[in-house]
């Protein structure tokens, strides 16, 4: 009976567009990267395998200066996982607790993550004007005239201004994941904690937050992810100046790219940061393991 | 478990909480208020000063609403550069890649799901391997490649790696839907004499609509605001998408706000628009991508 669903020339077909998209644009790319990132290259010659030079360049190099972007790449990292996840699992936790106008709420959060990374970058950059600006004129008001910088082109305050916005855009994402899971924790479990005397935030510890751990582990893998890989904010804001204060992995593999045309080097960065993205997951997996073998 | 354990893990509850709580629920509502007045304030700010001259910009009026609607930035927006041609390039591929991901994902997913195969399982575990790939992964191989066909600046060149790169996405959210349709009338329909192809066509297409407004939606939001790729294989002038191109025109008209608010605006309403109708949707096809990455 369900044999003519199997003829294999109908399989192939129907897998045919999928398979010519996924395998031509991700897969072969993928080890085309790896490969290149083993040669040197300026994109017309043909490309001269040079071993792993590349790589023990990457992390020598003084002009390059990798371990600055990866500094900066973790610090947003810990900086999400610490501030932006905790404070997303609060929001959560206190929608679903139904106060009023909770919909309302739900959709203004999550409305930057849909906002074009650019728009939100140009606002922020007129944000942080020195002269015009929203943030040192609020600082003005207040009478707080020494506190007012130039935020986005000084040194010391460049890094922390790029990030803010990351960290805001990206709040109401993991806010919406997390109460998702938090809609899905059965409510027997609730009211029979509730009958037993427990305390609001003996329920959110003791009952959601382990039940939404694999919820909690995709956000911290996005975040953790996702900071490795951050790219269109801190292009649009301050392209990785001042003198390199900003520096994170992406903007040095585009600038390797287009401005200096090492396609070989770019490819070994390219590579590194999915080497980094699926180790860092597979340790977060683990962690989260762990703490449920306990 | 003994009582010490007991009360450790649940304490008993303290008569004297009512109070207290209420000032804590005053305060936690404080703070939604103050985190929602957060996200919508550079939205607000950019709305309200892409219709304001630039002395009400510059220190007379800085957040309040325009006290006169200055509509000239929106039409200066529109004629200094090329934004309606921005837009159109916009839409055009983000048209296309919708058409291009439902296709190949809806295809791909009966096949995996309704046809009978023995790797069909591994199949599905390998277009699911695309979630976790990150664009940086292609860029150097696609722009070769895209310019050794002579195919940067094309909309080919943003098409097919935005159809890619949503492939996965649009799998995943296509085998949750697919299941739900009953196998029986794939064979009621079998019987009556319609093919593999058949069943496909006249069972399985239509009834994946709720499964195409969930992929186009996600995939709509991927493509409209992707800037890596835009901004790396296009470099013509009049094949910009809206990121790239409103990114130009604000490094051109630093000083003049007004229709820079004016073109991000104009860049950024369809989203709002499309999020104001169906931000259920939006939101669920958001989960769904995340529940199972």
């Amino acid at each position: 009976m369900r044999r003519p669903f199997s003829y294999k020339l109908n399989i192939f077909l129907f897998l045919l567009p999928a398979l010519i998209l996924f395998i031509g644009v991700l897969i072969a790319p993928i080890i085309l990267s790896g490969y290149y990132s083993l040669t040197e290259w300026n994109g017309l010659l043909t490309p001269e395998f040079i071993g792993l030079a590349n790589y023990k360049e990457l992390f020598t190099s003084k002009s390059i200066n990798i371990m600055r972007a990866l500094k900066n790449a973790m610090l947003l990292a810990a900086l999400s996982t610490c501030i932006q996840l905790p404070f997303a699992l609060w929001l959560a936790l206190k929608l679903s607790k139904k106060p009023v106008g909770e919909r309302a709420y739900l959709s203004i959060y999550f409305m930057p993550v849909l906002i074009s990374t650019v728009v939100i970058g140009q606002l922020w950059i007129k944000i942080y004007n020195p002269d015009y600006g929203v943030l040192n004129l609020f600082l003005r008001s207040l009478g707080l005239e020494s506190w007012t910088r130039v935020w986005l082109g000084d040194k010391t305050t460049a890094l922390w201004a790029a990030f803010v916005p990351i960290l805001w855009q990206y709040v109401g994402y993991h806010m919406l994941l997390m109460y998702a899971g938090i809609k899905g924790v059965p409510p027997e479990l609730n009211e029979a904690a509730m009958i037993d005397g427990c305390t609001e935030g003996q329920v959110n510890r003791y009952i959601i937050i382990p039940y939404i751990k694999p919820i909690l582990r995709v956000s911290v893998i996005f975040a953790v992810t996702g900071s490795l890989k951050s790219f269109d904010l801190i292009y649009v804001l301050t392209n990785g100046g001042p003198n390199h204060a900003t520096e994170v992995p992406s903007t040095l593999m585009i600038n390797l790219l287009f401005l200096r045309n090492r396609y070989g080097m770019g490819s070994t960065i390219a590579v590194m940061l999915i080497v980094l993205c699926f180790v860092f997951a597979i340790i977060i997996n683990m962690i989260f393991k762990e703490e449920k073998g306990r | 478990m003994n009582t010490a354990t007991l009360n450790k893990k649940y304490p008993p509850m303290r008569s004297k909480k009512k109070p207290k709580k209420t000032v804590g629920q005053i305060a936690s509502y404080c703070v939604l208020v103050l985190w929602a007045f957060i996200s919508l304030f550079p939205v607000y700010w950019m709305l309200t000063f892409s219709l304001k001259n630039n002395a009400e910009i510059f220190g007379e009026n800085v957040i309040g609403l325009p006290k006169y609607w200055v509509w000239e930035n929106y039409t200066r927006a529109m004629n200094t550069g090329n934004m309606p041609q921005y837009f159109l390039n916009s839409v055009i591929v983000a048209v296309s890649t919708i058409l291009i991901t439902l296709l190949a994902a809806v295809m791909a997913t009966y096949a995996m799901t309704r046809l009978q195969w023995k790797l069909s399982k591994t199949m599905h575990k390998f277009f699911m391997l695309g979630l976790t790939i990150p664009i940086h992964a292609s860029i150097v191989p696609l722009y070769t490649t895209l310019a050794r066909l002579k195919m940067l600046n094309s909309y080919w060149a943003l098409i097919i790696p935005y159809s890619a790169f949503s492939l996965s996405m649009g799998i995943l959210i296509s085998v949750g839907f697919m299941g739900d349709i009953p196998y029986d009338l794939d064979e009621a329909c079998f019987i009556d004499g319609c093919g593999v192809w058949g069943t496909f066509l006249r069972i399985i297409a239509p009834l994946m609509t709720p499964a195409v407004a969930t992929v186009g939606i996600y995939t709509f939001l991927q493509c409209w605001n992707e800037l890596m790729f835009a901004n790396v294989f296009i470099s013509k002038d009049a094949l910009k998408t809206l990121p790239v191109g409103v990114q130009a025109l604000s490094g051109q008209y630093t000083t003049d706000w007004g229709p820079i608010g004016a073109a991000l605006s104009i860049a950024t309403i369809p989203t709002l628009l499309v999020y104001v109708f169906l931000s259920k949707q939006i939101q669920d096809s958001f989960i769904a991508g995340a529940v199972k990455g």
